[in-house]
């Protein structure tokens, strides 16, 4: 059973017939080759595989690709402008907010749609956004500070 | 998952047509962060999905009699971060906030959490105590359904199979009443509660004797639990923590949890005493911090209109 979709990604209109039993996560990286996204638990609680929907974040794996008809998303291929990284992967980079990286693109993403509601937001107000995004290398601290100090590379 | 049928109703007359062709082969998904994840585990395999997501205006929340109106669709994010929630009953923006992460609550939605009917989850006890309703509706008409007497088992309710979650109904508070809800987590911050327990009382006049009391518990049984024979124990009674502590007892006979990973059955039946102490404390606490506005909020807007 197959369905027609039309959506943004990362800024570019996609037309696209897909099985309706397909997943985001699976069609981002298999049907548009965009690998950024990586699977974890596959049950929404590691964080691993978010992506932004028009601007809030969500777990692709939780969610059949149908379910995006229509909506604009951002995957972590999408932050960089013309060769540019975005303030947040520059000041992940900085300050160490990674170490083997898998978490990272979640990281990324829910670390950017937090600046963009609270552009300075205090420690307590990271840890309580970013609690659903798990890192197992034990990086908490060098990515609380990536994303306090991301608005110096604005 | 198995492949289904997508449809895309875009009112609710044509949900409610939708249900009546598909049938028992179908499932009614909003934000589908429960469902999904039981299709992907093949513990339910519908041949169709009828999808709310693009109906429009059942996801408003608005003011209505004093207490608050959320539409089915209302994301728990959106309950969470609505001015008028916290402004009104902010403790139901408070419960919403202990649900799992930001990434589910922007897609899990008021009306499909309570349809989804797990007994561990965080809502629940705090719309039973607060006396909240659900207005269930279906090709037939619609009905307005207490939420403690509409969950009947692990993951069942008395939803008709035609019938849909339009929107709940939360009083306000009475003037004179104080509010609690504790979720234990021992484990991790976006875990389900190990015991859950929501408490709301309210005081005479004198403020010194409770004129009334609601106490509801989650993951300690295979529905929210409201515990009404602690709640008896204090109607009318003294405020006093002697009383507080007899009512706690009476809870822990109310629940009936088992053991798994997050407690032994033992260990729970004792927190649940405890988190009914404490949450009727804390209620007790807000109170006297925020005395009530003389007559109430209700009645001060309808001096205004006067």
């Amino acid at each position: 059973m197959d369905k027609k979709i039309r959506m943004h990604v990362n800024g570019k209109k996609v037309e696209k017939e897909v099985p309706t039993h397909r997943l985001l996560i699976d069609f981002l990286r298999y049907d548009l080759g965009l690998t950024g996204t990586k699977e974890g638990c596959s049950v929404g609680v590691c964080g691993a595989c978010t992506v932004l929907m028009d601007g809030k974040m969500i777990s692709s794996c939780l969610a059949p690709v149908v379910f995006a008809d229509g909506r604009k998303l951002t995957t972590i291929e999408g932050l960089a402008k013309d060769g540019e990284l975005h303030p947040v992967q520059k000041s992940f980079i900085r300050y160490g907010g990674f170490q083997c990286g898998i978490c990272t693109p979640g990281m990324i993403l829910s670390a950017k749609a937090l600046l963009d509601e609270v552009p300075k937001p205090n420690e307590e107000q990271i840890k309580d956004w970013m609690m659903g995004n798990l890192c197992r290398c034990t990086g908490y601290y060098k990515i609380i500070e990536s994303i306090q100090k991301a608005h110096q590379f604005k | 998952m198995i492949p289904f049928e997508y449809r895309t109703p875009k009112s609710v007359k044509e949900v409610y047509a939708d249900l009546k062709q598909f049938g028992a082969d179908a499932k009614v998904v909003a934000g589908g962060t429960a469902l999904i994840i039981m299709m992907k585990q093949r513990l339910v395999r519908p041949t169709c999905l009828i999808s709310l997501r693009s109906v429009r205006g059942l996801n408003e929340i608005a003011q209505k009699d004093g207490g608050l109106r959320i539409g089915g669709l209302a994301t728990h994010r959106e309950v969470e971060t609505s001015p008028l929630v916290r402004r009104r009953i902010p403790l139901l923006a408070e419960t919403y906030h202990h649900v799992a992460t930001i990434r589910v609550r922007n897609m899990a939605t008021v009306g499909g959490g309570l349809a989804h009917a797990d007994p561990n989850q965080d809502p629940p006890p705090t719309l039973i105590a607060l006396g909240a309703t659900a207005k269930a509706g279906s090709g037939e008409g619609a009905r307005v359904i207490p939420l403690e007497e509409f969950f009947k088992d692990y993951y069942e309710t008395v939803l008709n199979p035609g019938e849909v979650i339009t929107e709940i109904f939360v009083p306000a508070l009475p003037p004179n009443s104080g509010a609690a809800f504790l979720k234990f987590l021992p484990r991790t911050a976006d875990d389900y509660a190990t015991v859950s327990a929501a408490a709301v009382v309210t005081l005479d006049k004198t403020k010194k004797t409770f004129a009334d009391v609601r106490i509801a518990l989650g993951s300690v049984g295979t529905t929210p639990i409201r515990a009404r024979e602690a709640e008896a124990v204090l109607r009318g009674q003294p405020v006093k923590s002697e009383a507080l502590q007899e009512a706690a007892e009476k809870a822990k006979k109310a629940v009936d949890p088992i053991s798994d990973f997050r407690g032994s059955a033992a260990y729970k039946r004792e927190m649940a005493g405890v988190f009914v102490r404490r949450a009727l404390e804390k209620a007790l606490a807000g109170l006297k911090k925020a005395p009530a506005r003389k007559g109430g909020q209700t009645s001060k807007r309808g001096r205004k209109k006067k």
